[in-house]
């Protein structure tokens, strides 16, 4: 499973986690308080800045993440332009794609277990509701897990449902699939038991 | 507790693996994809509390950079762009889900599970779906409304999908639809 991250090391990489979140939501809250297209700009090109300044490579893998905002840019342009607003149209995409490029940035420059470590942390105060953070971690390496055995289980039914149909059978497979699985989590909920199970929270 | 949580993990890489299967064309050219039917059948199974914490999870897991949501998206860009009222609509959309199967337990499962999946999975997903596109995108909810029909019919078929798998699963087995067979594990 390929994480967002950018592999290659950039100074970026080396801002611990925490300093990064707290820096992207200032930023963030800046671009919704200041409604002005031109604050949005300036912030906009300080991004540009700081993906150009990672490398040209890395420039062009963060415009890449950008990629899924067309339709917005497409359906605002013509909605704006239709209305004639054009100054309203440019400070929405503007502050739209700069929200965006900064939250990408942080996605790009810090691994994915850095990230799960500050969710595992913020979840600390919902101990006293009773929540396990012995049972979050496990759920999350055993979803990680799952995904793939998921997609080799998918691929085989799908290969199954083409030997006997001429269809491509995409839909077909779901409930097979669905209750292969079902079988395999209590297995798994038996095997994990019978290895001492879950360690109780303190 | 480990069943609970086994059970939370699987259904997460569930909605996952249904954001990879390739989407389908509706004739209409709306691309509709199977991953918000995992987010129904998480409640119409799970039932309300291990339904929302199965999805939260895999929020959670998309959120922290894991490319999960259909078409690949994933990381922090989310929480910034018009599908925001979505992402965080799922949770809540399958604890609401969960919570009317339970109400529904005199139904048959298939019309308990078509009911939730529709009021859930669709009208309260679409509330915080249609706030956040208004806000993104500074229009007026009724606008923002207008950007999301042409997905509705998609996700009625789906809402009908979701309560034709439940209904054969609880057929073959009964004792993992956890919003019928009320155990507290």
């Amino acid at each position: 499973m390929l994480a967002l991250t950018y592999s290659p090391q950039t100074p970026l990489h080396a801002l611990s986690a925490p300093i990064k979140l707290m820096a992207l939501s200032g930023i963030t809250t800046a671009l919704f308080i200041i409604p002005t297209g031109w604050a949005s700009m300036v912030l906009g090109g300080a991004a540009l800045a700081l993906y150009a300044a990672m490398g040209s490579a890395f420039l062009r893998a963060g415009l890449r993440t950008l990629n899924g905002l067309w339709p917005f840019v497409v359906v605002l342009g013509l909605w704006h332009g239709w209305q004639g607003d054009w100054d309203g149209g440019i400070l929405i995409l503007a502050r739209l794609i700069t929200a965006v490029a900064f939250a990408n940035l942080v996605t790009m420059t810090t691994p994915l277990q850095d990230m799960i470590a500050c969710l595992v942390r913020l979840l600390h105060p919902f101990r006293r509701l009773g929540l396990n953070p012995n049972a979050v971690s496990l759920a999350i390496a055993m979803m990680i897990r799952f995904i793939p055995v998921f997609m080799a289980r998918a691929e085989q039914l799908k290969m199954a449902h083409r030997a006997r149909s001429h269809r491509s059978g995409r839909w077909a497979i779901i409930f097979p699939l669905a209750l292969g699985m079902l079988d395999d989590a209590d297995t798994v909920a038996e095997a994990l038991r019978a290895r001492g199970g879950i360690t109780p929270k303190d | 507790m480990e069943k609970a949580t086994v059970h939370i993990a699987l259904f997460a890489a569930l909605i996952a693996a249904l954001g990879l299967i390739p989407k389908l064309m509706l004739t209409s050219g709306v691309p509709i994809t199977a991953q918000s039917m995992g987010i129904m059948m998480a409640g119409t199974i799970l039932g309300a509390k291990r339904g929302a914490a199965a999805v939260a999870l895999f929020v959670a897991l998309t959120l922290a950079g894991l490319p999960l949501l259909s078409g690949g998206r994933g990381g922090l860009g989310v929480l910034a762009g018009p599908s925001v009222g979505f992402v965080v609509g799922f949770p809540i959309a399958a604890w609401a889900t969960g919570w009317i199967m339970e109400r529904l337990h005199a139904l048959p499962v298939s019309i308990a599970a078509g009911v939730a999946a529709m009021i859930g999975g669709i009208v309260i997903l679409y509330i915080p779906g249609v706030a956040g596109m208004a806000l993104m995108l500074d229009k007026s909810w009724s606008q923002a409304a207008m950007l999301i029909t042409p997905f509705l019919p998609g996700d009625l078929i789906k809402a009908v999908i979701t309560a034709i798998l439940t209904q054969a699963i609880f057929a073959a087995r009964p004792a993992s639809v956890f919003s019928r067979s009320g155990s507290s594990l």
